[in-house]
């Protein structure tokens, strides 16, 4: 589903973010990224959907290349979910609005169309009863949810999460990654970025560990948890999971 | 040194100076406001595309404006406008341009420089994420401008434009160097013609005093509702 090959990018001439960085996502896999901050983790995952560029190697989404410059941007993100570390829900629309938008503006569902698909996705992650409201008027937890139903109200092949749950406050992660667990068992492709173990222990098939721009590490959850093969890995691991 | 004022030249020539005077300001003031917002966020867009060179020429369209006294480009705009407009159109003659026209074309040219600085900012305010977020969505640039960026930029900057429009409101009293009845225009005309040129002009200037002050009023109310909201 999404192959990564070989991806070189710099911010300028010298600061290189990622290096030769290659793996790929199945259909149906749930693949945890994680590392220390400022590894390229992030800017990996939006390399995914084009929405940071790349100058060398080349991403292959559901068989379309994402770094040709003949590629549809617009219609090739339509596909892929994304879900920020800020919600960017958008502060001018309600909730429903924001369900809805993308819908109309870049599938060209009616207006009745998007209400009732954005009406069944709040249900579904329990916010029918803010439909109506504004994003400053809820929780981070509550906005997070509504960020997720928003990107499957457009349907798509695979969702990318970038750190979900690093803005929130304790009490509200669970409720996010709730949502999230649910959707691995339904067999989602997802490829997240967190620092959630108990959830890439959880759903996860894979864990990618990453460090100064480079894969360090790219195992089965089993043998990830179980014996890390790198040092930085061990150390890593040793140092979110001690406390 | 009131007891020579006639101050009944004003009641008689009411009638004059609104529906004729003031209509003319109002309506310039309205129509370069808005000409001046879209060609602003225009050139606003401009100088935050990725194009360098489009960012260069809005640029210095901006300085440009910036740097002249308004008086000046109204003054010659409307004495150059008929000689562009028959280079343009290569017509044998300078091509006739009503007052209105003219004085309104420089407005809008001199009001989309301040409003798209006053645009720009507001675009900035915008953080990063809320395009990336309509990008990731599917949504193309213009759409996420349209959509995204510009409605939460222009309700960022509200109070800000409503105040440039203010000036803008005043700034169209200038027109009087081409003898144009705007309020101040009419107010003069009755002031020269019935020899009352304090009383005219010290009624034009409550007039103006007045209008601005009730808009100002009005803006900060706007401004103290606005921060409520968010």
């Amino acid at each position: 589903m999404i192959e990564i090959s070989h991806v070189n990018k710099w911010y300028g001439p010298n600061f290189q973010v990622l290096k030769d960085c290659t793996t790929r996502v199945a259909k149906g896999e749930v693949v945890v990224v994680c590392g220390p901050s400022g590894s390229g983790k992030s800017t990996l995952i939006k390399c995914v959907n084009a929405l940071e560029p790349f100058q060398e190697g080349q991403i292959i989404l559901d068989g379309i290349k994402v770094n040709d410059p003949r590629t549809d941007l617009p219609k090739l993100r339509a596909r892929v979910g994304m879900v920020f570390q800020h919600f960017e829900l958008f502060p001018h629309l309600r909730i429903i609005e924001n369900l809805c938008l993308a819908q109309e503006k870049v599938l060209g569902r009616s207006h009745d169309e998007a209400v009732a698909r954005g009406e069944k996705l709040l249900e579904r992650v329990g916010l029918t009863a803010h439909a109506s409201k504004y994003p400053a008027e809820l929780s981070g937890g509550q906005q997070q949810r509504v960020a997720i139903a928003r990107a499957l109200a457009m349907d798509p092949i695979a969702m990318l999460f970038d750190e979900p749950t690093s803005a929130l406050d304790p009490e509200m992660i669970s409720e996010v990654l709730d949502v999230m667990v649910d959707l691995a068992h339904e067999g989602m492709t997802m490829m997240v970025v967190t620092h959630e173990m108990g959830f890439a222990s959880k759903v996860a098939h894979r864990v990618i560990f990453m460090d100064r721009g480079e894969i360090v590490e790219d195992a089965l959850k089993t043998e990830f948890f179980g014996s890390p093969r790198s040092e930085r890995a061990q150390q890593f691991l040793s140092k979110i999971l001690s406390h | 040194m009131f007891d020579n004022l006639d101050f009944d030249v004003i009641r008689r020539s009411l009638p004059y100076l609104f529906f004729d005077g003031m209509t003319f300001t109002l309506m310039l003031t309205a129509l370069a406001a808005l000409g001046g917002l879209v060609f602003g966020t225009l050139i606003a867009l401009m100088r935050l595309s990725s194009y360098k060179l489009l960012g260069r020429i809005a640029g210095l369209y901006v300085d440009f404006m910036r740097s002249l006294p308004l008086v000046l480009v109204i003054f010659w705009f409307y004495f150059l406008v008929p000689y562009i407009g028959q280079w343009l159109t290569g017509a044998p003659r300078p091509i006739r341009v009503g007052a209105f026209t003219s004085t309104l074309v420089t407005f809008i040219m001199f009001e989309a420089a301040y409003f798209s600085e006053i645009m720009r900012a507001g675009i900035q305010s915008i953080s990063k994420g809320q395009p990336q977020a309509a990008s990731a969505l599917g949504l193309t640039y213009s759409q996420s401008m349209r959509y995204i960026v510009l409605p939460q930029a222009f309700r960022n900057m509200l109070p800000v434009l409503l105040t440039q429009t203010i000036v803008l409101f005043q700034d169209t009293s200038l027109v009087y160097v081409l003898s144009i009845p705007d309020f101040l225009g009419a107010a003069s005309k009755v002031a020269q013609r019935d020899g009352r040129l304090v009383e005219m002009y010290l009624f034009a200037a409550a007039v103006y005093f007045a209008i601005s002050c009730l808009a100002s009023y009005g803006v900060r109310r706007l401004q103290a509702r606005i921060a409520i909201v968010r």
